[in-house]
C-alpha cells in the first residue's frame, strides 16, 4: 500500500492524505476528542436518568448510598487520579526521549487500573452476597425502600459500564506500552500514547462524577 | 505502489480482486461498499412495505396480528437503521465529501473501513433476529411492550447500538476530515452545500447517537436484568423511555432530511448553470436545524401524558424548525430564477424532491400545531406526512444523487430513457400511496393496524396500488444503475457542466483523487 | 371490480360531503368545531404555500428553460430584503398557528369541575368502562349527552391510547399512572373509540363504542347495576378488608397514619420533608403503593407496607373512589 509516507525507521511518518506530520497529529487528536464528546454524551443520558430518579426517590438513594463502601469508592478515585498524573507523565516522557521512565510511568498506570478493578471486585463481591443487585435479582431482606433494587440497577450500570471503559483502557494503555517497547514512538511521533492518554483521562473523569454521586451524595 | 498513474488508472482498477476490496481504505471504494449492501437493505425492507400493503389492499385479516406487527417492525428498521440514516451520509458522503474538500481521504481512513465492518456486524446482527424470534415492537422499542414481548428485542437493540457506533465513527470522521483536510484556499464558505449538509448531519450523529446509544443499552438490561427504570411495575417510568428515544431520533429525522438537502442544493445549482442563492443562508439554515433540533423531541410526545407546559414549549420549537427549512425552499426556488434550466433525470428528482417536500414540510406545520396534533397523532397522516418527507424527501434525493454522481463515480453513462422512467413512476406511485393517507389520517385511521373499520378500504386499495407502482420504479432505477454499469457509454469529466471539484478530476477518480493538491480560488457555485 | 364500485362511490360520497370539512370525522363536540376551523386555516394557508413553491418552480422551468448550451445566467448570490421577507413571513405565520394551537390544546387539557367521571381501564386488549354507580362495562359504555365527561385512565399491561375521532381527543393510557381526558358530547349517537398506541398482536382490533344517549335513558341504563355495590362501596369494602382501617381512620382522627376524612381535594397537604402536595388520584395511589416515597409531615416512615403488586388496578380505583366520598 501506498498510504503510509516512511522516511528513516524511528523518524516521524504520516498517512498519504496529510501534509506533514504535526498535520496528522492534530487531526489524530480532533478525532480522539470528538470521540470523548460522545463518550461523555453517554454517560450523560446515564447521569440524567440518575438525576430523576434521584429527586423521585431520594429516600432510596440515600438508603442505597448507605449500603456502599466509601472508603473503597474513596480508594479508587485516588488510585485513578494517581493513574491518570502517571499517564501524563509518560507522555511528558516520551517527549524528551526519557524512554525507560516512560516505560515505568505506562506500566504503573496499568497496575493502577488492575488495582482499581481489584477494589472493585470486593465491592461487587460483597454487594452480590448481601443480595444487593439489579431489578429482578434483587433479595436483600432488609430493604426499607420499595426502589431499592432500582438503585442497584443504576449502581451496576453505571460502575459496570465505567469498569468496562477503564478495562478497555488498560488494554489500549497495553497496546500503547508494547509498541513504545518496540521503539515507534519518539519526540516527534507519540500519537497513539497521547490519545490513548485523553481516553484515560474522560475514564477518571467520569468516576469523579460517579464517586460523589452514588457514594457521597446519596 | 501507484505514485505513477498511466491514463486509465483509477480507483476502481487500481488493485484487483475481492480481497482489495474488503481490505480498502480508499473513501471511493468503501462509499461503493455501503452503496451495494444499502441498496441490498432497502431491497428488503421494500418488501417489508409491500407485505404491508397487501395486507392493507382489503378490509380483513390476510397475515394474522403478529405476523404483521413484526413485517411492520422490520420495515420500519431496516429502512430507518439500514437505509435512510446510513444512507447518504456513507454512500455519497465517503464518496464526494473528501473530493469536495480538495483531500485525499478522510481524516481517518482506517476507520472509515472499520466503520463499514461495524455496521456489517450490527445489520447482520439485525437481520439474524428474522431467523430466531422476530421483533414486533415497532421500530421505536416503546416500553413497556417492549419490555414484555417474548421477542428477540435485546438481539436487535444490540444490533442498533451497533450501527448507532458506525454511524458516530463516520460522523467523527467527517467532522474531522472537513476542520483538517480543506486544500489550500478551501475556506468554510466555499465548501459546496452538499459538504455542509453532511457537516452538519455529522454533528447530529455524534451528539445524538450516543444518548440512543445509552438507551438502547438501558432496554437491554431492563429486559435481561429488570432493572427497572422504564417499568412501572418497579417505579420506574415507561415514558422517559420515550424522552430518551426522542432525544436521539427527532435529531435522526435531521440526519436522514439534511444529507438529502445538500444533494438538492448541488444538483439544481448544476442543472440551472447558477450560482445557488443565499450559500450562506443555505449553509447556516442546515446547522441552525442541526442546533434546533435538539429541542424539538417532545413533540412526539403530545399526548403521552407530559406536562401541558411541555407540550407548549415543544410545539413552539417546532415552530422554529420550520423557519430554516422554508429559507432554503425559498432559495432553491430563486436559484432556479433566470436559470438556464435542463432536465435530465437527476434534476427532475430535485424537483420532485421539492415538489414532495414542500407537502412534507406543511403538513410539518400542521402536526406541530399542538390543539391538531392531538387528533392527528398516531394516525396515517402522520405515516403520510414523515413517508413524504422520509422518502418523497430523503430517497428521492438519494436516488437523484446517485443518477447524478454515477458518471463520476463509475466512469459510464446511465440511460436517460429508463431513468426517467423510473422517475415517473417513482413519482406518480409515491403520490398515489401517501396522499390518500393524509385523507385516511384526517378520517381517524390510527397507523400500525393490521386491520382497519369497512370506511377505510377504499383509500387503501389506492395506496396500495400505488406502493406497487413506486415498487416498479424502484426496480426499474435498480435497472437504469446495473445497465449503466454495464454498458459501454463512457462519461466524459464533466457530463452536467458543474462547477464543483469532483468535476475537475477524471472519470472515475484516480486512487489519490487529486495527483497535485489543488489550490481553490473561488466558490463551488462559479456560474459565470 | 365491486371494490372499485365501491371505491368510485366513496369518492364521489365523500368529495361531496368533505368539501367543507376535509375529510375530518363527523363533529362531535364543540372542541371538534374548533379544531376543524384551525385545520382549515392550516389547510388554506398550506395550499398557498404549495401553490407558491410547486407552482414558482414549475413557473420557473418553463420560463427558464435552457435554450442553448452556451446560455449565460446571471450572478446572484443572495437579496437581503428578500430573505428576510422569506424568513420572516413564515416565522409570524407559524407563531400565529402556533398560538392558535396552543389556544385549542389549552381548552382540551383544562379539565371541568364537576364533570362526570368515568374511570377507564386498558389492558390487552380491551376497554372497560367503570362508573361510580359500581357499573362495569367492557368495549362499550354510555355518556350523557350535553354533560362534561371525564376520563380518569389506567392501564394494566403496556401502553395504550384513547381517541375518540368525532372528539379530536386522544390520550395515552399510561401503565403505573393515570392520565384524563374530557369531552362534552353536543349530538346523540355512536362514536367509535381507537387504541392508538401500538400495544401488540390485536392492537387494531382494541376498538369500542361510545353511545351518547339523552340523560334519561343514559340514568336507565346506568341502574342495570350488576353486583349492586358502587364503586366507593366496594372501596368501603376494601378498606375494611385490606387493613387500611387499622391505621386511618375515617373521621378525623389520628391514627398511626393520617386520616381519610376531608383529604380528597385538600391542597396545603405538608409533607415531612416541607414540600406541600395536592391530594388528587396521583397522590393517592403514590401513597398507597409507594408509602415511603412521601411521609406526611407528623408522621412516621416504614410504617405501612407498601401495595406494589397486593392492590389491582379496580380496587386501588375503587380505594380512591371511597377515599373520594369522605368528605
Amino acid at each position: 500500500m501506498s498510504t503510509v509516507n516512511q522516511t528513516a525507521k524511528g523518524e516521524h511518518h504520516y498517512a498519504h492524505h496529510f501534509r506533514d506530520a504535526m498535520h496528522e497529529f492534530l487531526t489524530s487528536k480532533e478525532g480522539i476528542w470528538v470521540f470523548m464528546v460522545t463518550e461523555i454524551l453517554m454517560f450523560g443520558g446515564l447521569f440524567v436518568g440518575y438525576f430523576i430518579f434521584h429527586a423521585l426517590y431520594p429516600e432510596t438513594f440515600h438508603e442505597g448510598a448507605s449500603h456502599l463502601a466509601w472508603k473503597m469508592g474513596a480508594l479508587n478515585t485516588v488510585v485513578l487520579i494517581a493513574s491518570s498524573w502517571t499517564m501524563a507523565l509518560s507522555i511528558h516522557y516520551i517527549q524528551r526521549g526519557l524512554n525507560s521512565k516512560a516505560t515505568m510511568c505506562l506500566i504503573i498506570t496499568i497496575l493502577c487500573g488492575f488495582i482499581f478493578m481489584i477494589v472493585k471486585y470486593f465491592e461487587y463481591t460483597s454487594k452480590i452476597q448481601h443480595g444487593l443487585l439489579p431489578g429482578k435479582f434483587f433479595h436483600y431482606h432488609e430493604a426499607v425502600s420499595q426502589q431499592l433494587p432500582l438503585y442497584f440497577g443504576f449502581y451496576f450500570c453505571m460502575t459496570g459500564l465505567h469498569g468496562i471503559h477503564v478495562v478497555l483502557g488498560m488494554s489500549l494503555i497495553g497496546w500503547v506500552l508494547y509498541r513504545h517497547l518496540k521503539g515507534e514512538f519518539n519526540p516527534h511521533y507519540f500519537t497513539a500514547v497521547e490519545g490513548v492518554g485523553i481516553f484515560w483521562h474522560i475514564v477518571d473523569l467520569i468516576w469523579i462524577f460517579l464517586f460523589p454521586l452514588l457514594y457521597l451524595v446519596g | 505502489m501507484g505514485n505513477t498513474h498511466a491514463s486509465g488508472d483509477n480507483y476502481i482498477n487500481h488493485e484487483k480482486g475481492l480481497w482489495s476490496w474488503l481490505t480498502t481504505i480508499d473513501h471511493k471504494r468503501i462509499g461503493l461498499m455501503y452503496m451495494i449492501v444499502i441498496l441490498f437493505f432497502f431491497l428488503c425492507g421494500g418488501i417489508a412495505a409491500m407485505l404491508i400493503r397487501l395486507e392493507l389492499f382489503a378490509s380483513g385479516p390476510l397475515f394474522d396480528g403478529n405476523t404483521y406487527n413484526q413485517i411492520l417492525t422490520y420495515h420500519g428498521a431496516i429502512m430507518v437503521f439500514m437505509v435512510i440514516v446510513p444512507g447518504i451520509p456513507a454512500i455519497l458522503g465517503n464518496f464526494f465529501l473528501p473530493i469536495h474538500i480538495g483531500a485525499k481521504d478522510v481524516a481517518f481512513p482506517k476507520l472509515n473501513l472499520a466503520s463499514w465492518y461495524v455496521f456489517m456486524a450490527g445489520a447482520i446482527l439485525a437481520i439474524s433476529t428474522l431467523f430466531t424470534t422476530k421483533i414486533d415492537t415497532g421500530w421505536t422499542f416503546y416500553t413497556p411492550y417492549s419490555i414484555k414481548t417474548g421477542t428477540a428485542v435485546v438481539t436487535m437493540v444490540m444490533a442498533a447500538f451497533i450501527m448507532g457506533m458506525s454511524s458516530i465513527l463516520t460522523g467523527l470522521n467527517f467532522i474531522v476530515t472537513v476542520h483538517k483536510l480543506r486544500a489550500p484556499g478551501m475556506t468554510m464558505g466555499r465548501i459546496p452545500l452538499f459538504v455542509w449538509a453532511v457537516y452538519s448531519t455529522a454533528i447530529l450523529q455524534v451528539l445524538a447517537t450516543p444518548v440512543l446509544g445509552i438507551t438502547l443499552l438501558l432496554l437491554a438490561m431492563e429486559r435481561t436484568l429488570g432493572v427497572g427504570i422504564f417499568d412501572p411495575a418497579r417505579g420506574g417510568d415507561p415514558v422517559l423511555f420515550q424522552h430518551f428515544f426522542w432525544f436521539y431520533s427527532h435529531p435522526a429525522v435531521y440526519i436522514m432530511i439534511l444529507p438529502a438537502m445538500g444533494i438538492v442544493s448541488e444538483i439544481i445549482a448544476a442543472f440551472s448553470r447558477k450560482t445557488i442563492f443565499g450559500y450562506t443562508a443555505i449553509a447556516y439554515s442546515s446547522l441552525g436545524i442541526a442546533a434546533v433540533s435538539f429541542f424539538v423531541w417532545g413533540h412526539h410526545m403530545f399526548v403521552s401524558g407530559q406536562s401541558e407546559i411541555a407540550g407548549i414549549v415543544f410545539s413552539f420549537l417546532t415552530m422554529l424548525v420550520g423557519v430554516p427549512t422554508a429559507i432554503k425552499m425559498f432559495n432553491w426556488l430563486a436559484t432556479m430564477y433566470r436559470g438556464s434550466i435542463s432536465f435530465e433525470s437527476p434534476m427532475l428528482f430535485a424537483m420532485g424532491f421539492l415538489f414532495l417536500f414542500a407537502i412534507g414540510g406543511v403538513t410539518g406545520i400542521m402536526l406541530a400545531t399542538v390543539g391538531l396534533d392531538v387528533h392527528f397523532h398516531d394516525t396515517y397522516f402522520v405515516v403520510a406526512h414523515f413517508h413524504y418527507v422520509m422518502v418523497g424527501g430523503t430517497l428521492m434525493a438519494l436516488t437523484g444523487g446517485l443518477y447524478y454522481w454515477f458518471p463520476k463515480m463509475f466512469g459510464k453513462m446511465f440511460n436517460e430513457f429508463w431513468a426517467r422512467i423510473s422517475f415517473v413512476l417513482i413519482f406518480i406511485g409515491f403520490n398515489v400511496t401517501f396522499f390518500p393517507q393524509f385523507v385516511l389520517g384526517a378520517m381517524g385511521m390510527p397507523r400500525r393496524y393490521a386491520d382497519y373499520v369497512p370506511a377505510y378500504e377504499s383509500l387503501n386499495k389506492i395506496s396500495s396500488i400505488g406502493a406497487w407502482t413506486i415498487g416498479v420504479g424502484f426496480l426499474v432505477a435498480l435497472y437504469v444503475i446495473i445497465e449503466g454499469l454495464m454498458s459501454k457509454r463512457i462519461a466524459p469529466a464533466n457530463p452536467w457542466g458543474a462547477k464543483t471539484l469532483e468535476w475537475q478530476v477524471q472519470s472515475p477518480p484516480t486512487h489519490h483523487n487529486f495527483e497535485v493538491e489543488p489550490v481553490v480560488t473561488a466558490g463551488p457555485y462559479e456560474y459565470r | 371490480m365491486n371494490w372499485f364500485l365501491a371505491l368510485m362511490n366513496t369518492v364521489a360520497v365523500n368529495t361531496a360531503s368533505a368539501a367543507g370539512k376535509s375529510f375530518m370525522p363527523p363533529v362531535g363536540t364543540e372542541i371538534a368545531s374548533d379544531v376543524d376551523n384551525l385545520y382549515s386555516f392550516l389547510l388554506w394557508t398550506s395550499f398557498l404555500g404549495c401553490v407558491i413553491l410547486i407552482g414558482g418552480m414549475i413557473f420557473f422551468a418553463v420560463k427558464y428553460k435552457r435554450r442553448t448550451d452556451n446560455d449565460k445566467t446571471p450572478y446572484i448570490s443572495h437579496n437581503m430584503a428578500l430573505e428576510f421577507l422569506w424568513s420572516f413571513i413564515p416565522l409570524v405565520l407559524f407563531l400565529v398557528v402556533f398560538a392558535w394551537g396552543w389556544k385549542v390544546y389549552h381548552d382540551m387539557r383544562v379539565m371541568p369541575e364537576n364533570a362526570f367521571e368515568i374511570h377507564v381501564q386498558a389492558k390487552q386488549w380491551q376497554w372497560d368502562f367503570m362508573y361510580k354507580s359500581g357499573k362495569v362495562s367492557t368495549n362499550d359504555f354510555f355518556v350523557p349527552v350535553g354533560i362534561p365527561v371525564k376520563l380518569v385512565m389506567a392501564s394494566e399491561d403496556v401502553l395504550h391510547s384513547f381517541y375518540i375521532p368525532s372528539m379530536r381527543i386522544k390520550q395515552d393510557v399510561v401503565p403505573g399512572r393515570y392520565t384524563t381526558l374530557w369531552f362534552k358530547a353536543d349530538k346523540t349517537g355512536d362514536y367509535q373509540i381507537f387504541c392508538t398506541e401500538y400495544c401488540g398482536a390485536a392492537h387494531s382490533a382494541m376498538l369500542a363504542k361510545m353511545h351518547v344517549v339523552p340523560a334519561p335513558d343514559f340514568e336507565k341504563w346506568l341502574q342495570e347495576n350488576e353486583e349492586g355495590l358502587t364503586l366507593a362501596q366496594k372501596g368501603e369494602k376494601l378498606y375494611n378488608s385490606k387493613g387500611c382501617i387499622a391505621c386511618h381512620s375515617t373521621d378525623g382522627s389520628v391514627k398511626v397514619g393520617p386520616s381519610w376524612k376531608g383529604l380528597w381535594g385538600s391542597t396545603g397537604h405538608t409533607m415531612a420533608n416541607g414540600k406541600s402536595v395536592t391530594v388528587d388520584e396521583n397522590y393517592i395511589r403514590e401513597s398507597i403503593l409507594n408509602p415511603n416515597a412521601d411521609i406526611v409531615k407528623g408522621f412516621s416512615a416504614g410504617l405501612m407496607p407498601a401495595q406494589q403488586g397486593l392492590l389491582t388496578e379496580d380496587q386501588l380505583t375503587a380505594l380512591i373512589e371511597y377515599i373520594k366520598t369522605l368528605k
